[in-house]
């Protein structure tokens, strides 16, 4: 029973870094709300699993929270700005797709290494999980830097603290104080960045990051 | 015995090259020296096989000429049995080849002298016991394979590729110079039995591999030493250029083995990184490579690149498991490299002399011109079919068996401690599965285009057959395809003694299980069963047919195909190799090659023809030979002031050198 | 005696595949009817059609050479042997170790490369186009297919299906990371390789959206009716090798009586009947991809596969 349960909390971590891998193959706004919206609830599942077996109540909350939130208000809030920005429906990333997904099998790759000789005394399992967790922060990370577009580089910028939630709730203690602060963070900086997105588009008639890039002063 | 027996045969090969130089304007000539030639490594091969079959000691001989104070070394061991096998195998056939090929040769004065010479120089390779021989023999092989790519040098770009050519084989034996110069050490001995005794450092070993690398590497194929490869192999005639890939290729691979595997010490554990990696990046870049050509004798030449690369993937993998001490898994690694030597230079002549044919029959190298011939030279057709197959590891052929086998062995690579190797093996296996779903897309198009569809030109519309001779050198191969694919274990058992000699074990005996399967490392994990398989597969399609015949309608007709209300007479609108190759171009093409497709269409109304020009790069040719070359240049245009110096000039560099060297012994003092 | 019953064991599966197949394909096509509120054709249906063709006129081309009309036997043929040696209702049968899974993959791939020989052989751009992108898939889908060999075999410890079968029901398995990624890589993988929707429409007419069909577009009569009955064997392959490995339960192990065997077909009709069902519902809720998002969706497939085995050889201590 321990055994299948740790394997189940494994499977969601594992989950967690197909569904990243998945935003990053998208090339459709809509698409990437979508898949976005199913990382939160992945999330969410993974932390309440993590209660389940931890009984530690106060993460059912963060589930609840990272639920509602991630994977109700924020796309729904984001779909709306996207309908109301009238921003072009497909996204150009900067470097063809499949380059992308290598790149992101290298990231992997790359927490593994650095994670598994890291947390030697640890068991398999939770060694491997915080590998997954690091590596659903460079996915995110890497989406942020491989996509033009403003509002995919938000959703980039979402995921990672799902990766950071992800490696929190595996290793055996987060504060619900502490959830609940990073919690609203984020949705503070959602709102900030949601009115600049309204500010760039009515200035420059695009949110395409590239071409803000003209807009810099001293220019050679 | 089997030694004697063989530097016989070499000396009659060469007897047979100083006879062409006479005799060369003869029209007897050519049936004279190939049928010598044919009959020394006839004879040769059946003392290689005795050797190796009959496991017998290793050999040992010793002829004083050459160096005053070594001699002339020369051993006959299992790795060098087996090499000998390969390469007299190839000779025996080419030899037979020629027989029928030569007699459309324009220019025989050029080609026949050479012909045996170049035999013979492999052969000696082989069985070179000491560093000066190995490297005569090694030039000697070069320059007469050098001599017969330039055997046509008036042919446009024949004259360039055998320049580049001569460039990289000196590269290679300066880097296998120097290699032995670190191997014989400050004590100096050059025999092998000496390096053997004498241990190198650990950097001392590592110079050694990359040398041996670049000097056996180059002459094998492998990236980025590959650019002279592409162009030499087909500017020889045909024979010769099934000879240079299939058989001098491999020639090559037996010196990095001698190198690395017998005269280095224990390995180690990154050069099981380096060399499975740099076999990987070879294959893949092989075959798209040889994707994109549209001149059949090119791609049958990229596509050698591939498969050394393959060869090189195992025996990569053989070193790194040396190194973590783990003998089965060394021993199965191993054996699928050196079966895919094997199997290789079987399918890789048969592929050659089809191209031959080709040529000889149409004169005709770029498939673009070519089609339809299956109706024209079926039997060709037919040989070039089962070459395809074979070379596209398709059951049940040998191709198969020996990627399977490579398969094998990178599935047992979990067990390697080293953190980057367990990284970089899936890598490797994933780049393999690539090259060959690749490789048999390739064959699709080089098989597809020549053979299939409708004559594009005249000349393939006018194709004859090629003659018996020819046609029996390729049934030979064909035969052995199969037999190498259906009864593997045979074969694999006769490589045992070669795995025992490098890596200290062998895969377990495989002619006593049951039903001729073969069997990796244990009954448990994986069988194959070529028989059995090659069995069902001809009953079930003896089934089907019977089914079909027996209940089905035998009504035949013939008429038009579909063409949707456009019949079109032409057969320029059937699919062209480069057509064919575009939606690969496109999903691989773009990154690696940097191909770029640019059309150039006539605005609504005017009726001149559309363009498409496809573009493509080759960037390591861009990347490394260009600024070497242009350094080369650069430096070569300083120094060349040097030649033009006043006498008082000179006398001053004279003068200087001497101060020089004084001093030196001076201090040294 | 053993002996004796093993192969008769084999013998039954092997022709269980052969008139299981054209069922299997009216199942997936009565379903997608039904989806999509109508009637469909009867389940029978392809059994009908496949002898209706083999009484029809075959109509050559006048270039078509022996290549062609040899072409239809060898693919039903190595088709047949590579869904024979999958272990359906039974596994560890004495014959299933003379092929492995790569053998198995290998033999898809004979069958491939006759067809798009075939596919050019006529000489029309059709065949061309058909031929081109299927080299063009089968260079992405075959690599992924054998990641996701390497993936089972690691766990397994053996590339033999029925070893990998019996590995699966035992009880070391536990729920993978790697398993799921291969799952998700061996369903793209199986969805190309049957050329079904997202990847190429079965039931199309249009050449230009065509793969599949256009290699096979010159070919009529007894030949076709080899060609259909080979692709309908290679959609019950597939879904027998999903089935035999990631949903094992109710295979017999060899020697165990005819109740379990009987068992075991039970239960083997009952996965295919599942596996067909959501075909068919992932059939009709998507739509098909543009030729040139196929390499894309294939390289997914590929990066999943490689990343399985990457993660297996991390963890895996031998």
């Amino acid at each position: 029973m321990d055994r299948l349960a740790l394997d189940i909390a494994h499977l969601f971590a594992g989950g967690l870094v197909l569904v990243s891998f998945m935003l990053l193959y998208q090339d459709r706004m809509f698409g990437l709300l979508n898949i976005f919206a199913l990382h939160a609830l992945v999330v969410s599942l993974s932390v309440a699993w993590q209660a389940y077996i931890q009984e530690a109540p106060h993460l059912y909350i963060t589930a609840a929270i990272a639920l509602v939130v991630k994977a109700f208000i924020i796309p729904v809030a984001l779909h709306r700005i996207i309908v109301r920005l009238g921003i072009h429906r497909t996204i150009e990333p900067v470097v063809g797709i499949g380059q992308t997904m290598l790149a992101g099998i290298g990231l992997v790759a790359l927490s593994v290494m650095v994670m598994l000789p890291i947390t030697a005394e640890a068991g398999t399992l939770a060694r491997e999980d915080l590998a997954f967790a690091l590596s659903v922060i460079l996915l995110g990370l890497l989406m942020m830097v491989s996509r033009r577009n403003a509002v995919s580089q938000v959703i980039g910028f979402m995921s990672i603290e799902n990766g950071l939630i992800l490696a929190a709730t595996g290793a055996k203690g987060m504060p619900l104080v502490v959830e609940i602060s990073v919690a609203f963070s984020i949705l503070v900086a959602l709102i900030v960045i949601g009115i600049f997105l309204f500010r760039i588009r009515e200035r420059f008639d695009t949110v395409d990051m590239h071409a803000l890039d003209q807009s810099r002063g001293e220019r050679p | 015995m089997a030694l004697e027996g063989l530097l016989w045969c070499t000396a009659a090969l060469l007897g047979a090259s100083v006879a062409a130089v006479v005799l060369a304007r003869r029209r007897m000539a050519t049936p004279i020296v190939y049928g010598v030639a044919l009959a020394a490594t006839a004879v040769a091969l059946g003392a290689a096989a005795w050797s190796l079959l009959a496991r017998g000691a290793p050999e040992a001989l010793s002829l004083p000429v050459g160096l005053p104070w070594l001699g002339a070394h020369f051993s006959l061991d299992p790795l060098a049995a087996f090499f000998l096998l390969v390469v007299n195998l190839g000779g025996a056939t080419a030899s037979l080849y020629g027989l029928g090929y030569g007699r459309h040769e324009e220019a025989p004065a050029r080609v026949l002298p050479f012909f045996p010479a170049f035999l013979a120089g492999m052969n000696l390779v082989v069985v070179a016991d000491d560093a000066f021989t190995f490297l005569f023999t090694w030039e000697f092989m070069s320059l007469s394979s050098w001599a017969l790519v330039m055997a046509h040098h008036r042919r446009p770009g024949n004259a360039a590729a055998g320049y580049i050519y001569l460039l990289m084989a000196s590269l290679g034996t300066l880097a296998l110079l120097l290699a032995f110069g670190l191997l014989a050490g400050t004590t100096g001995g050059y025999a092998f039995d000496a390096i053997r005794a004498a241990t190198p450092s650990a950097p001392v070993s590592a110079v050694v591999l990359s040398l041996a690398l670049i000097g056996a590497g180059s002459k094998a194929g492998l990236v980025p030493l590959h650019v002279w490869l592409p162009l030499a192999h087909p500017a020889a005639p045909s024979h010769v250029s099934a000879l240079m890939s299939g058989v001098m290729t491999k020639v090559a691979v037996y010196g990095f083995m001698r190198i690395v595997f017998d005269l280095l010490g224990p390995p180690g554990w990154w050069w099981g990184a380096l060399v499975p990696a740099l076999g990987a990046v070879t294959a893949v870049l092989g075959v798209l490579y040889a994707l994109m050509q549209h001149d059949l004798k090119r791609l049958l030449a990229y596509h050698t690149v591939e498969n050394i690369g393959i060869i090189f993937i195992g025996l990569g993998l053989a070193l790194a498991f040396q190194a973590a001490e783990m003998p089965a898994a060394a021993a199965l690694a191993l054996t699928a490299a050196l079966f895919h030597v094997f199997n290789h230079s079987v399918f890789k002549s048969l592929l050659f002399f089809g191209a031959g044919a080709v040529l000889t029959a149409t004169g005709e190298r770029d498939m673009e011109h070519l089609g339809g011939l299956i109706h024209r030279m079926p039997r060709t057709a037919f040989c070039f079919l089962v070459g395809s197959a074979a070379i596209s590891a398709l059951p049940p052929f040998n191709g198969f068996v020996s990627e399977w086998l490579t398969f094998q062995a990178i599935l047992l690579s979990p067990a390697l401690p080293q953190w980057l190797l367990k990284f970089l093996v899936p890598a490797i296996g994933a780049m393999l599965a690539l090259s060959a779903a690749l490789a048999a897309a390739c064959f699709v198009k080089a098989f597809g285009v020549t053979f299939l569809g409708r004559p594009r030109t005249q000349v393939a519309q006018d194709a004859t057959e090629t003659d018996r001779l020819s046609l029996t050198a390729m049934y030979v191969f064909v035969a052995l395809c199969l037999l190498a694919g259906i009864l593997p274990g045979y074969f694999l058992d006769a490589l045992a003694p070669v795995t025992q000699a490098l890596v200290g074990a062998r895969m377990p005996p495989q002619e006593s299980l049951s039903w001729l399967t073969i069997v990796p490392i244990a009954e448990s994990r994986s069988s194959y069963n070529g028989l059995l398989l090659f069995g069902f597969i001809a009953f079930s399609a003896w089934f089907a047919t019977y089914v079909i015949h027996r209940w089905a309608s035998a009504a035949t007709r013939r008429s038009a195909p579909w063409d949707c209300g456009f019949p079109d007479a032409t057969p320029v609108t059937q699919y062209t190799a480069g057509s064919f190759t575009q939606p690969i171009r496109r999903v691989f093409g773009t990154v690696v090659l940097r191909a770029r497709e640019e059309v150039d269409m006539p605005p609504p109304g005017d009726a001149r023809a559309a363009r498409l020009h496809v573009a493509l790069h080759d960037v390591l040719w861009d990347a490394l030979y260009e600024p070497t070359a242009r350094l080369v240049r650069f430096i070569a245009e300083r120094l060349n002031k040097v030649q033009f110096l006043t006498i008082r000039a000179y006398l001053t560099l004279v003068f200087g050198a001497l101060v020089v060297l004084l001093m030196i012994l001076a201090v040294w003092n | 005696m053993e002996l004796i019953l093993d192969a008769l064991v084999q013998f039954g599966e092997i022709t269980l595949v052969l008139v299981a197949a054209p069922l299997l394909t009216g199942y997936v096509r009565k379903v997608k009817a039904r989806l999509l509120r109508r009637q469909g054709p009867p389940l029978l249906q392809p059994y009908r059609d496949l002898a209706r063709l083999i009484r029809k006129e075959v109509v050559l081309a006048h270039n078509a050479s022996w290549v062609f009309r040899v072409t239809p036997y060898i693919v039903f043929a190595t088709t047949w042997v590579a869904a024979g040696l999958v272990p359906t209702f039974a596994s560890g049968l004495v014959v299933s170790y003379a092929a492995d899974m790569i053998a198995i993959v290998a033999l898809l791939g004979s069958a491939r490369f006759m067809l798009a020989l075939a596919g050019l052989d006529v000489g029309t751009s059709f065949g061309g186009i058909g031929s081109s992108r299927e080299m063009m898939i089968a260079s992405l889908a075959e690599p992924a297919m054998l990641m996701v060999v390497f993936t089972l075999s690691l766990l397994a410890g053996s590339t033999q299906l029925s070893s990998i079968a019996a590995f699966m029901q035992g009880p070391g398995v536990g729920l993978r990371v790697s398993l799921a990624l291969s799952l998700f890589g061996i369903i793209m993988v199986a969805i190309a390789e049957n050329a079904r929707i997202p990847v190429d429409n079965p039931a199309t007419h249009l050449e230009l959206t065509m793969v599949h069909e256009a290699m096979i577009l010159e070919y009529s009569g007894r030949h076709l009716a080899l060609i259909e009955a080979a692709s309908f064997l290679k959609l019950l392959l597939y879904v027998s090798v999903i089935a035999c490995v990631f949903a094992p339960w109710g295979v017999a192990v060899s020697g165990a009586g005819p109740v379990a065997y009987l068992a075991g077909v039970a239960a083997y009709l009952a996965k295919l009947a599942v596996g067909g069902f959501l075909l068919a519902l992932f059939e009709t809720a998507i739509a098909k991809m543009r030729v040139f998002r196929v390499p894309d969706f294939l390289g997914a497939a590929l990066m999943l596969g490689f990343l399985a085995a990457l993660l297996l050889f991390v963890t895996l201590a031998h």
